[in-house]
């Protein structure tokens, strides 16, 4: 982070709710409207002006990092994901186009995090060309797509047209994408071989992918995953998050507490 | 094996399992000579092989719990939540100003450990012209910790009411913990939250199924 940007960041915390739409809002200081966004995020801001500043920065053609990014973009779309307005859809629905892979791969989280079907298609559309075409590209950290962003979406939005889609993906060779559709074809077909397959991942030779596993089984509230979790070796705190999402999972589906929500609750009571 | 091979051992160790294997051996000794390299290891940012360290200085117990205030760790968060989870584990009441001061540490590992080492001090071991006094330190501080802005530890600040109140039975106490535990149960924006003090709740009702059949 550039020395500007820090000092930007500590300013941003004494930011009142008008300042930081007036912030965003304007175009003339680049570094200051990206903290905007974040900003509006971060504190789930509700306010019109702001959810227009933001649709409006998915837009953006000013702020461009070295490598041709979007970052305003990035964080308009993450803001956008938080707050939770459906009206945001379609111009997010439109950034899954944007050259810029990391704001494809939030504008992918916030659709999911909208839990809008109507973005499905434009997800599937994504996986073209199935695993022959999901590879590297050359000289960047990441795939062509952000295959695990659009996986977990489709998961969740229960786009149950695209299991035929998202299957080939289980034998994709990046664990985490592998990791991604197992946690999508759980949720759409409820069938516990897929789950078992992130219970497999917690007992991964390398912390990093426990830790995916981890996420993934919270995020899918996997009750059988509870003994499974506690055990693996990876920080307390994960272990912590993902046991609260299955056990919130589980509470939604209960009217009293039962011996399941007790055992989940005694499992991070020793976790603490 | 002796002390010092297995001392040894855990200096050698060239990789996150044998450390693992190294800590968990030297841990089951409960040999109080163990302590300083136990305590050298809560620093080691390895999850597998602190478990184990912090799971032999609770067993070795009363012995490890001076040199642990000693070498609380003020620069490595992750290693002062090692050191606090012992404490808490232990429950010697000579952690308690450590626990008090922790469960406002910046780090969110630290204070829900903290929250819940407040719940498990042993108060029998501690001087009782000092009990009353230090009981209600401990009940304004975990009344307060259910206000923190992380889940979790509004969580371990639940899990240290529910302790506490058990530790102390039918007390005045007890009844500022009730309504407490009511509120987070009604109130809490997380689901988690409204779980855990429920059952809170519920273990702390003398038998419920009589007040459900009467």
């Amino acid at each position: 982070m550039q020395p500007s940007e820090t000092q930007v960041a500590i300013a941003a915390e004494s930011w009142t709710t008008e300042q930081a739409i007036a912030n965003l809002q304007q175009t003339d200081d680049p570094s200051t409207r990206y903290y905007a966004a974040w900003w509006l995020g971060r504190f789930r801001v509700r306010d019109d002006r702001g959810l227009k500043a933001l649709i409006e920065a998915l837009s953006d053609t000013v702020d461009r990092s070295p490598g041709g990014g979007y970052p305003l973009r990035r964080n308009a779309a993450k803001a956008l994901g938080k707050l939770g307005d459906l009206r945001a859809v379609p111009a997010l629905i439109e950034s899954l186009r944007c050259p810029d892979y990391y704001v494809r791969e939030s504008a992918a989280q916030a659709l999911e995090a909208l839990g809008d079907a109507q973005a499905i298609p434009s997800l599937v559309a994504l996986l073209e060309g199935g695993v022959e075409a999901a590879v590297r590209v050359p000289g960047k950290p990441h795939l062509v797509q952000p295959y695990d962003a659009i996986l977990e979406a489709l998961g969740a939005l229960k786009a149950t047209d695209a299991i035929e889609q998202v299957y080939p993906f289980l034998e994709h060779d990046v664990p985490r994408v592998r990791f991604a559709a197992a946690r999508a074809l759980y949720q759409l077909t409820g069938d516990d071989q897929y789950g078992d397959r992130l219970i497999a991942a917690l007992r991964s030779p390398e912390l990093q992918l426990r830790r995916a596993a981890l996420m993934d089984v919270g995020a899918i509230g996997y009750l059988k995953a509870v003994t499974p979790v506690a055990e693996t070796l990876a920080e307390n705190s994960l272990k912590l998050i993902a046991l609260k999402g299955i056990l919130e999972h589980h509470l939604a589906q209960i009217d009293d507490l039962d011996e399941a929500a007790i055992d989940i609750m005694t499992q991070m009571d020793k976790l603490l | 094996m002796t002390l010092d091979s297995l001392l040894a051992d855990v200096d050698q160790a060239d990789s996150a399992v044998s450390l693992l294997m190294a800590v968990r051996s030297l841990a089951q000794t409960g040999d109080p000579q163990a302590v300083p390299k136990l305590i050298e290891v809560l620093g080691f940012n390895n999850p597998g092989a602190a478990v184990a360290a912090v799971q032999g200085l609770v067993a070795i117990g009363e012995p490890a719990v001076a040199p642990l205030l000693e070498h609380l760790d003020g620069y490595n968060y992750g290693a002062r939540a090692w050191a606090i989870r012992s404490l808490a584990e232990i429950g010697d009441p000579r952690a308690l100003e450590v626990l008090l001061t922790a469960a406002g540490d910046f780090a969110l590992s630290v204070r829900r450990a903290a929250a819940r080492g407040l719940g498990r001090i042993q108060w029998q071991n501690l001087d009782p012209s000092q009990r009353e006094e230090a009981q209600s330190r401990v009940l304004e501080r975990l009344l307060a910790t259910t206000a923190d802005s992380e889940w979790v530890v509004r969580y371990a600040a639940i899990v240290g009411l529910e302790a506490l109140a058990k530790s102390l039975g039918e007390t005045d106490i007890q009844q500022r913990i009730k309504p407490c535990l009511q509120q987070l149960h009604q109130e809490d924006e997380e689901a988690a939250i409204r779980g855990r003090s429920q059952l809170a709740q519920q273990r702390l009702t003398p038998n419920r199924q009589e007040l459900y059949s009467t």
